[in-house]
């Protein structure tokens, strides 16, 4: 018999989110302390967000973090056509918040608000604080997004070729970990970057 | 450790767990219209708090796995709250 440890995989995955958690954990960090230096001007800044775009990724992740869920409890119960399908929804809910990124981002890059173009030279250092972290925190959360979009499918793959099954898918839940890791990054960013105005 | 019994979630309580959090979202953006100023951002960190926790223990299981998963993550979340509470009151009152 194959020597296997689900329960040690686990606890790696869940090693390497603590590493996540200190990465993203040191941006929020620097979110906190500029914002009390510069509250005024982040309330300014917050303006340019678009909360409804924001509002339409969140409920995206959500939603794609419960497919996730549930895909594992379909994988346990034998039915992988049912995994793989609810493992598509999650990897298009992934496509929708890439494309309203791609609006977003875009839009803001339309009208000059980029680093170092300009008008975000000609801003106070405030504003110029927060469109800084916007870009950053957001860029390295669609990275994250993006990683786990191809992990998932990998993963997706695997249960459509039965590699991944009933006795044997702790792929799966490290994969799903994973994604619930970049929902639970959102779960914060939001509120702090586009509620705040 | 094949002896254990595996947990299955039900479909039904996953689905709870996102009319939940999808209820919470809605909560935190109607807080933020109404203008509570300085208590706006603590609400809305305490409803994603919970959000994170209600993920933390349902979409990632820990409500299921060992206890040691759940110590571990308390352990790294304890810490992290300690940085941010150190580097604050010596960014604030130095």
């Amino acid at each position: 018999m194959e020597h296997r440890d689900d329960i040690g995989a686990k606890l790696g995955m869940w090693v390497f989110i603590f590493t996540e958690i200190l990465l993203f954990g040191g941006l929020f960090l620097v979110y906190a302390i500029m914002r009390l230096s510069y509250s005024n001007e982040f309330h300014q800044a917050a303006h340019h967000l678009n909360a409804f775009i924001g509002t339409i990724n969140t409920i995206v992740l959500l939603v794609s973090s419960a497919t996730v869920a549930m895909s594992i409890t379909a994988v346990q119960k034998g039915n992988n056509k049912l995994a793989v399908l609810l493992l598509f929804i999650t990897l298009i809910c992934a496509a929708v918040f890439m494309v309203n990124k791609y609006f977003e981002w875009g839009h803001k890059i339309h009208i000059g608000l980029y680093p170092g173009s300009d008008l975000m030279v000609s801003l106070s250092h405030g504003q110029v604080m927060f469109f800084s972290l916007y870009y950053f925190m957001t860029g390295l959360h669609m990275f994250h997004l993006v990683v786990g979009g191809i992990i998932l499918t990998i993963v997706m793959i695997k249960v459509q070729t039965g590699t991944i099954n009933a006795s044997r898918y702790v792929l799966l839940e490290n994969g799903g970990l994973y994604w619930h890791l970049v929902d639970l990054i959102w779960i914060f960013l939001f509120p702090l970057l586009y509620l705040i105005t | 450790m094949h002896t254990e019994t595996v947990h299955i979630t039900p479909y039904r309580a996953h689905a709870w767990v996102l009319i939940a959090l999808l209820a919470l979202t809605f909560v935190t953006i109607t807080v933020t219209w109404i203008d509570l100023s300085a208590l706006t951002v603590a609400i809305a960190l305490l409803i994603a708090s919970v959000k994170a926790y209600i993920v933390l223990t349902n979409f990632m299981h820990l409500k299921f796995e060992s206890s040691l998963f759940r110590v571990f993550v308390g352990m790294v979340l304890a810490i992290y709250v300690l940085v941010i509470l150190f580097t604050l009151s010596d960014y604030l009152f130095r």
